[in-house]
């Protein structure tokens, strides 16, 4: 800093540190709940450090499941998450990418009515729309099927707005030197703004991912068969259990469980994760 | 190898903006063609008309006898080399260069020979392996020249290709891009706003103001016998001076404005009375002795070594900026000098600007 | 907005618009029309028919109480939400910038959080705040408190209002530090200069910088906080008790799904496009005046 004060800098230190046992606090007790049998958190007496029941509880979740929440195991709600979220990132950045390839190297008619209409998906997110949304997928035959929970979530104006912000910076004399090149509009595409794009195209999927990972309304509404139960919607049918009390050991294995795919995601990648959160609002 | 024929070629935007009005050229085999003017005379549209990139309005383009006006960039037999390169940043540098080839469908072992044998007139073998974006400017450059030569192309185009490097690099440059082109002996046609270059590279010029070809010959025509006093002005550093003024009787004189009279070498009694602009290069302004010249009072003088620019005006005249150039050294601490115009005069029409 | 050179072709431009066209009309403009129409619409306890009503499901949405305090309730949680994961994030970001040492170490630290669902963030406090089993309500009884969010409106509405400002923290967290690395050093060290302690410049100079970043955090924090909450709510509390807890988006989910009130729910969704579309002009007005910085 300008001047040098230690006091004001140990000062710093310790806030920050403050802040962030408060911001971890919460995972270590779940975690410490998810390695105790249910009778140590029953008993008042709130243990403070991990139990001894760590492979049992984890192996119970992961292969029984628990009866509340349908006695699906998590580790099938894991795999549906997976394939939520993967398919929700991979096709928003797929189709953002080839819409605003031809909003930017294209000149045709309409073209600008395209552009606001994807515009307007800003303006709508699903919790506005809930219910005619819900009609229009039923209609469809889609509830219960990764198809459902994926493809009404895939439209993003974002994306398509950051890969068109994108798509401008790139020089001109590049679209030129390829046509000069012998390059036609999809060998461009796929030569050279492609490649081009690798980095947003991390940075957004890393921002996706977590997006699509952390989805809890659309697959609440989607999903009555418990086989397409995602891990995130899950957990609230083991805490609301309605005829017991919930089973606090095995909902808080579930928990760790659920969040940690994204976190590992944002903490391994954190620079694309820092980079693309800072595009997507730009 | 072939030739280039530009006839009527007109370029009129959607906007209804005319940036090119109709420019006919014809470019020999193996022809170096300079394209000069300032910004937005339309030198660089008629280049990427010739390129393809942009829509031809009206007139033909023809090289080797065909007619490309509707062709697609990649069919016209063309090489480009941008100002800013315009190399993929993602490919290497051998990938750069084969980029092009590979989508023609050619030959592994061929392009692999081309490609080597690019880099070696180039001198940019080690730098195969390479990313654009670790080379030099200079490197990138001549990447950029790989590039067009591999593709053993009819004609070559240049858009400012020198303008991103430094000054020392690009007089460098300047010289190995035209040893190369007589070596490879192929049509070009080359952009450039810096007249240096254009003088010194160019087979033929090509000047060019408002969208239309002001005046096409080479340096040493445009130097000798500007047909106009835009091209007067644009050719030659420093700038040619213009002087107002009226033909004498019997044609031998211009009475200058100011008071002065210059002498004509050859007398043009046709011209008796006439408005005219006479102009006369800072080279050709020499000493003379006192009382027998014009009289310009000083504003600044710049040494340059072998020379000495003289910055001033005509006394009876403190509007128009006179330069003069000498050879050799100038005596500090005169504020006013006689000079005298040597036998290199020209002149022009005072409304037109035009050739007399 | 377009390239210099495109490409001519008749057809692929559509075809590359396609997918994303498909989609955003199926899924988004269909249903928002669907919506639009539906809160005009009446229909009866069967489902057999309906009527044409104009705006008398508006007229009735706004004379609930009901309706109202939901919209109360909205407010409050939205700007308690937006101030208290913003003055956090903030005092967080100002003293990780005044370390250099470790400042990297703290940011990758305290920006997981973002990456935890906002229903598995209700479900950790609603754990850690458990009348029977949880640590705080444990540690508040220590303190003669008798916490209960089963009971007590205002207990239930600060554990949601803590589970997401914990979660948002660490985006603000973001943004606000890579504010306060875009003010100049040299401007703070002028200020040091003109002998400006450190609490001075931060309120004389810091914070007034970084208004633009604060003003644009406040908007996307009040947007989190009504539409990116519901799994808050619905994990823990389910808008209880007695609706304490009951935000916008929570009751146009219960009375559509659960009360299967077509009309009403219509409508609610309509008033909620109106806040969003609001939200959105101001947020683009914003950028645009970013832009001219």
């Amino acid at each position: 800093m300008v001047e040098n004060r230690p006091y004001l800098t140990v000062l710093s230190h310790l806030v920050v540190i403050l802040g962030i046992i408060i911001t971890v606090m919460p995972i270590w007790i779940t975690f410490v709940a998810s390695t105790h049998p249910i009778e140590h958190i029953m008993d008042g007496t709130i243990p403070m450090w991990p139990g001894d029941k760590f492979f049992e509880n984890y192996a119970t979740v992961l292969g029984a499941g628990v009866a509340d929440a349908g006695g699906i195991p998590v580790g099938t709600m894991l795999f549906n998450s997976l394939v939520m979220a993967l398919s929700i990132t991979i096709g928003k950045i797929a189709i953002s990418l080839i819409a605003a390839y031809a909003i930017v190297y294209f000149d045709f008619p309409f073209r600008m009515a395209c552009f606001w209409l994807i515009f307007i998906t800003l303006m709508l997110p699903v919790e506005v729309r809930i219910l005619p949304t819900f009609a229009v997928v039923a209609n469809l035959g889609l509830l219960n099927s990764y198809v459902g929970l994926s493809l009404p979530l895939i439209a993003s104006a974002t994306a398509t707005f950051l890969f068109r912000q994108f798509f401008l910076t790139v020089p001109e004399e590049l679209a030129e030197a390829a046509r000069i090149d012998g390059a036609g509009p999809w060998k461009f595409f796929k030569d050279i703004l492609l490649p081009l794009s690798r980095t947003n195209i991390a940075a957004l999927f890393v921002i996706l991912f977590i997006y699509g990972w952390n989805q809890y309304l659309w697959p609440l509404l989607v999903t009555t068969d418990e086989s397409f139960y995602t891990i995130v919607m899950g957990i609230q049918r083991m805490t609301q259990a309605a005829e017991s009390l919930p089973l606090w050991h095995l909902v808080m294995a579930t928990t760790m469980l659920a969040m940690l795919p994204p976190v590992i995601v944002v903490v391994v990648m954190q620079k694309l994760f820092v980079k693309g959160l800072v595009e997507t609002e730009k | 190898m072939a030739e280039l024929h530009l006839s009527g070629v007109q370029k009129i935007y959607p906007n209804g903006y005319h940036a090119i009005h109709g420019i006919d050229l014809g470019v020999a085999d193996g022809e170096f063609i300079v394209l000069v003017g300032p910004s937005g005379c339309g030198k660089s549209t008629l280049l990427r008309m010739v390129a393809g990139l942009e829509t031809v309005s009206d007139g033909t383009i023809d090289i080797g006898g065909r007619v490309v006006n509707n062709l697609e960039p990649a069919d016209r037999d063309i090489a480009m080399v941008f100002q800013n390169y315009a190399l993929y940043p993602h490919m290497k540098v051998y990938d750069n260069m084969a980029y092009g080839l590979r989508n023609r469908g050619m030959a592994k072992d061929e392009i692999d020979r081309r490609v080597r044998e690019a880099a070696g007139i180039l001198e940019i073998e080690p730098m195969l392996d390479r990313r654009p974006n670790q080379l030099s400017g200079g490197q990138r450059q001549r990447v950029a020249m790989g590039r067009a030569i591999v593709r053993e192309p009819s004609v070559f185009l240049f858009d400012e290709p020198l303008s991103n490097l430094d000054a020392k690099l690009r007089v460098q440059m300047r010289v190995e891009i035209k040893r190369l082109q007589r070596r490879l002996g192929i049509t070009s046609l080359y952009v450039t706003h810096d007249q240096v270059e254009a003088m010194t590279m160019a087979d033929r010029l090509v000047v060019m103001n408002g969208g239309r070809a002001e005046q096409i010959g080479t340096p040493i025509e445009l130097y000798d016998r500007p047909e106009t006093t835009f091209v007067a002005t644009f050719i030659g550093s420093p700038s040619m001076n213009l002087l107002e003024g009226t033909v004498a009787e019997g044609g031998t004189s211009v009475a200058l404005d100011s008071g002065a009279s210059i002498n004509l070498p050859d007398p043009r009694a046709d011209l008796a009375g006439r408005s005219v602009t006479l102009g006369v290069r800072p080279e050709h302004l020499t000493p003379a002795a006192d009382g027998s010249g014009m009289t310009l009072r000083l504003d600044l003088v710049e040494a340059l070594g072998a020379d000495t620019l003289l910055h001033g005006h005509l006394d009876g005249d403190e509007r128009r900026l006179v330069t003069v150039r000498l050879s050799g050294h100038f005596a500090p601490g005169q504020d006013s000098v006689q000079v005298a115009a040597t036998d290199a005069v020209h002149l022009f029409d005072r409304e037109t600007g035009g050739r007399i | 907005m377009i390239k210099r050179v495109t490409f001519r072709n008749p057809w692929l431009p559509y075809a590359l618009l396609l997918p994303q066209l498909a989609v955003t009309l199926i899924f988004f403009i269909w249903p928002a029309v669907q919506a639009l129409y539906q809160s005009l619409l009446v229909e009866d306890a069967f489902g057999l028919s309906t009527e044409f009503v104009w705006f008398e499901n508006f007229e009735e949405l706004f004379a609930d109480p009901l309706y109202l305090d939901t919209f109360w309730n909205t407010v409050v949680f939205s700007f308690s939400v937006a101030f208290a994961s913003m003055s956090l994030a903030l005092l967080l970001a100002v003293m990780a910038d005044r370390t250099i040492k470790g400042a990297t170490a703290y940011k990758t630290l305290l920006i997981w959080p973002y990456a935890v669902a906002p229903a598995v963030a209700g479900v950790l406090w609603f754990f850690m705040f458990n009348p029977v089993v949880g640590i705080n309500a444990y540690l508040l009884r220590g303190l003669g408190y008798d916490w209960n969010h089963y009971l007590d409106g205002g207990d239930a509405m600060i554990l949601v209002v803590i589970a997401a400002s914990w979660k948002q923290i660490s985006y603000n967290f973001l943004f606000f530090l890579a504010g306060l690395q875009a003010i100049p050093r040299s401007l703070i060290e002028a200020a040091a200069i003109d002998g400006a302690g450190p609490f001075k410049r931060f309120w004389t100079i810091i914070f007034p910088l970084l208004s633009p970043t604060t003003f644009f955090l406040l908007v996307v924090n009040v947007v989190y906080a009504f539409f990116d909450t519901f799994g808050i709510i619905h994990a823990t509390t389910e808008g209880g008790p007695a609706g304490a807890t009951q935000i916008l988006v929570y009751k146009v989910f219960s009375d559509g799904f659960i009360g299967l009130d077509l009309g009403g729910s219509a409508a609610q969704s309509v008033v909620l496009m109106v806040i969003v579309i609001s939200l959105t002009v101001v947020q683009f007005r914003y950028i645009e005046r970013r832009v001219e910085y």
